[in-house]
């Protein structure tokens, strides 16, 4: 007969790996049904119209969301031109500069930043920056660089976080051979620290691009929705994840599937930045 | 000319002084906009009554239930799936290309941003298993999005037990499921916390991947099928459709301060659970 305590030993291994499947389970199901949903779509009306259609009107069979995928890109480029320069110096001023206590203040403050729902931030943009940006700049304000402004500030706890891992895993001694070399601070964290912490902070960066351009709430609230490419910074823009969130209650049929062929695209986006990221991170680690 | 390295390099740090503080500027603007705007709108009847008018008049009752049924239902369901997980990867197999699969499955979960799990759980749950606008599908689909957190801050937990506690347990002939059990988890629980605290702050925050799921029904959800609204879903409405902007910063001070709390806490605790074993 087989004891009791060994047989509980291997029950309980089979239920956690069972556990430990259901997230590929689920990734998986998330795939599988996107696809289902978005692909038909791509047969019947034709990859070409969908990705370089610049029409969209569901209802009378246009598709096109070209105009969609150019405003995701252009805000999530703004919002990085905002974001990468400020979080990047917060991480060096962190990992290089900060006192223990003065660490213990903004480290925390920062990771509260992340925890701000993105609705939030939206409904701020809306009462804040748009007006700003309209009396100051002129057009609606609801533009690519209300979108890009709010969005940066939203990437920081990404971009720093990630940034400051990356310069703080940079081994001491590489910091005292330059400072033996008679370097200044500002010159061992320009010419040594940084090209080392380089592939976690282009990582950062990409991460704080994926957020971007998957953010949703805020970016339905200030961007204005206009369905075409904008031609300045103060036009207003309609972007994939906005696409989708404004018409999913009540789209049906086709127009329904035209979403979901939305979203595909949109993954197939965020898992290349997904990948190419990690890829920086492993490749930092491996060293 | 010349500068002297000496003046770049105290300019330079004066620069990096000035744009940190800007970062933590912006959260106390953030915070402090919505208190001043928010709180003469905020009392006990707004937080004890029901909504009237769509929302234009009355509390906000109903979305503050809804909201802890969201986070605390997901909660029961990821917390054992994602212990379970960390438990598997830490303490029963070496790296290998099985743990490196599942690993990719978290990372990518992680990845993968809200407006998607909206589509997928407005898919699958919604439509496909017919759950309907419901708490369930909202749950359901909360749940796989806060999976990732709990298995990462869960790993991370377990990892951080010395070893010598469970050789003193194995040295006490346990086996491996007890020292877990009553060893390595019990030693474990502060981090655990930690990434439950803030899987609850991401259930709260959360409005794109619920709005699809769990709907916006205004009624206090009393079921499992029926459609319910949390704070976040409620706020956005209120300010999208511009029903009432007192009513909105009412909200929004609920939506924050209790998210903040959550967060600290989250903090608190994990700061307690570092100190531990260090």
């Amino acid at each position: 007969m087989i004891d009791r305590t060994v047989l509980k030993e291997h029950l309980v291994k089979w239920v956690l790996v069972a556990f430990a499947l259901s997230s590929l389970l689920f990734l998986f199901l998330i795939f599988i049904f996107i696809l289902a949903e978005g692909l038909p779509l791509f047969l019947k009306v034709g990859v070409n119209k969908i990705i370089f259609g610049m029409k969209w009107a569901p209802t009378k069979g246009y598709f096109g969301i070209f105009p969609m995928i150019i405003s995701s890109f252009l805000v999530t480029i703004g919002a990085l031109i905002i974001g990468a320069p400020l979080g990047l110096s917060c991480a060096i001023y962190l990992s290089e500069y900060a006192g223990k206590r003065t660490k213990m203040l903004l480290k925390p403050a920062i990771e509260l930043l992340a925890g701000i729902p993105s609705v939030v931030f939206g409904f701020l943009g809306v009462i804040y920056i748009v007006p700003l940006v309209r009396s100051y700049l002129g057009g609606s304000g609801f533009s690519l660089i209300s979108t890009s402004l709010v969005l940066g500030v939203m990437i920081l706890p990404t971009i720093i976080s990630i940034s400051f891992d990356a310069l703080v895993s940079v081994p001491r001694t590489y910091r005292e051979g330059s400072a033996a070399m008679g370097a200044t601070k500002w010159q061992t964290i320009f010419k040594v620290i940084i090209p080392s912490a380089k592939s976690g902070i282009l990582a950062s960066f990409i991460l704080g691009m994926g957020r971007a351009i998957g953010e949703t709430m805020a970016v339905i609230m200030i961007a204005g929705n206009a369905l075409k490419i904008p031609t300045s910074i103060l036009d207003p823009l309609r972007t994939l994840t906005g696409n989708i969130a404004l018409e999913l209650a009540y789209a049906t049929g086709d127009h329904r599937l035209g979403l979901f062929s939305t979203g595909v695209v949109l993954m197939v986006i965020i898992m290349i930045l997904n990948y190419v990221a990690n890829f920086g991170i492993k490749r930092k680690i491996a060293k | 000319m010349r500068i002297n390295p000496r003046y770049i390099n105290r300019l330079v740090r004066m620069g990096l002084n000035v744009q940190a503080y800007f970062t933590v500027g912006i959260l106390i603007i953030i915070v402090a906009i919505i208190f001043f705007k928010g709180f003469p709108h905020t009392n006990f009847a707004f937080i004890f009554s029901f909504p009237e008018d769509m929302g234009r008049e009355g509390g906000i009752f109903p979305s503050i239930v809804g909201t802890i049924q969201l986070a605390l239902l997901s909660i029961l369901l990821a917390t054992p799936l994602g212990l379970g997980t960390a438990i598997f990867l830490t303490e029963y197999t070496k790296e290998s290309l099985f743990t490196k699969f599942i690993r990719f499955g978290v990372e990518s979960l992680a990845g993968i941003p809200s407006i998607l799990y909206g589509l997928f759980g407005f898919i699958f749950f919604v439509i496909k298993l017919k759950m309907g606008w419901s708490l369930l599908a909202g749950v359901l689909t909360m749940t796989i999005m806060i999976l990732p957190t709990i298995i990462r801050t869960s790993e991370e937990a377990i990892r951080a037990v010395p070893r010598q506690l469970r050789i003193v347990s194995y040295s006490l002939s346990a086996s491996k499921w007890e020292t877990i059990k009553k060893v390595v988890i019990p030693a474990a629980i502060p981090g655990i916390l930690t990434g439950i605290m803030l899987s609850i702050g991401r259930a709260v925050g959360e409005t794109a991947a619920i709005i699809f799921t769990m709907g916006s029904s205004l009624r206090l959800p009393l079921s499992l099928m029926d459609s319910g609204r949390t704070m976040a879903v409620h706020f956005y409405i209120l300010a999208r459709e511009g029903i009432s902007m007192e009513k909105a910063y009412g909200t929004a001070v609920v939506l924050v301060l209790s998210i903040l709390l959550i967060n600290i806490l989250a903090y608190y605790i994990m700061n307690k659970a570092i100190a531990r074993y260090s």
